[in-house]
């Protein structure tokens, strides 16, 4: 069974935005909105400006993300 | 989130997964005939896999709601099983995966029903030739990479395309574990490969554009442009010498 495909990458926090949503900057600059996994937001894993994260990207709209993790 | 190692052990069983999804696919394969509901396929799937001793992997799997997926002409994977009759003509693809001691099998073919224009039959050769010249570089030292654009080339350069929104797979203990294998990329890219490592790899060609559309049911995957699309794809365990493919029988 096939996998779909995403596209992973480290970014980090800039901005905390309503709605559990985040502005994250890729290391290539871009800056990306992106929403919390359900694991993340069940765990109640907090995540501020700053935080080093990975954020999972879609092939068709690389201006939004999902963060799936966040990093030490 | 690092690509699984499997031991000895672990490979032993994987090899007898594996064995036993190449087996069911090659009795389907056989009852494969015009006339016949897709679903009638579904059921000899779930009765030979459990004759076998293992259990299909994909009934349940993020609510998939049968054990084989049957994706006719311009369906690329994912089709589910059901009241769909296949047509003298049709080119049908069967995923199928079974779990065996706790460990997964992957595996698919394309067959044609009955006779089949040129074009379709070409398509089916080609698919199955870019899996195996992607099997070919599955060598320790090699990277994912140099698979995926061994795949991507043979595809291409006969003038095919290969869908970039799916994609190959780890497999061992979870059906889809790391890395993600594109049938699409650069030589020298990604992860190396080690001794250890089992792989999904499966190329989905398609006769026009590479874009994909989604069913109404939410799971089958079509070509966008209506073209035809084949599949096929075996587990393999990258070894020191020549890779094993898991799924051949």
């Amino acid at each position: 069974m096939a996998k779909k495909q995403t596209i992973e990458v480290e970014g980090t926090v800039v901005e905390p935005l309503p709605n559990a949503m985040f502005r994250v900057e890729l290391p290539n600059g871009h800056k990306v909105l992106a929403h919390i996994s359900g694991k993340i937001r069940v765990h109640y894993i907090r995540i501020v400006a700053g935080d080093k994260v990975l954020v999972e990207l879609s092939p068709y709209d690389l201006s939004r993300g999902r963060i799936t993790y966040r990093l030490k | 989130m690092s690509i699984i190692i499997k031991s000895t052990e672990e490979l032993a069983v994987m090899r007898q997964a594996g064995k036993i999804v190449g087996t069911v696919l090659k009795i389907l394969s056989r009852q494969v005939k015009s006339g016949m509901k897709t679903k009638e396929l579904d059921i000899i799937a779930t009765r030979e896999v459990e004759r076998l001793g293992a259990k299909p992997s994909f009934k349940g799997y993020r609510g998939f709601p049968a054990a084989l997926c049957v994706s006719i002409n311009n369906e690329i994977v994912h089709g589910i099983p059901g009241e769909r009759v296949l047509r003298e003509g049709d080119i049908v693809s069967l995923d199928f995966g079974a779990i065996y001691n706790g460990f997964q099998g992957d595996a698919a073919i394309t067959v044609a029903v009955g006779e089949v224009t040129p074009e379709a039959k070409q398509l089916i050769e080609v698919t199955e030739g870019s899996l195996e010249t992607g099997i070919a570089r599955a060598h320790p030292g090699a990277t994912l990479g140099d698979i995926s654009a061994a795949i991507q080339n043979y595809a291409e350069s006969r003038g095919y395309s290969v869908v970039r929104e799916y994609t190959g797979h780890g497999i061992g203990r979870e059906m889809h574990e790391e890395p993600q294998i594109p049938n699409f990329g650069l030589p020298g890219n990604g992860p190396v490969l080690k001794r250890g490592m089992t792989l999904a790899l499966e190329p989905m060609v398609n006769a026009g554009d590479w874009h994909t559309r989604l069913g109404d049911d939410h799971w089958t995957v079509l070509t966008a442009d209506g073209s035809l699309s084949a599949h096929f794809e075996h587990t393999i365990a990258i070894t020191d010498d020549e890779p094993e493919v898991l799924t051949k029988v």
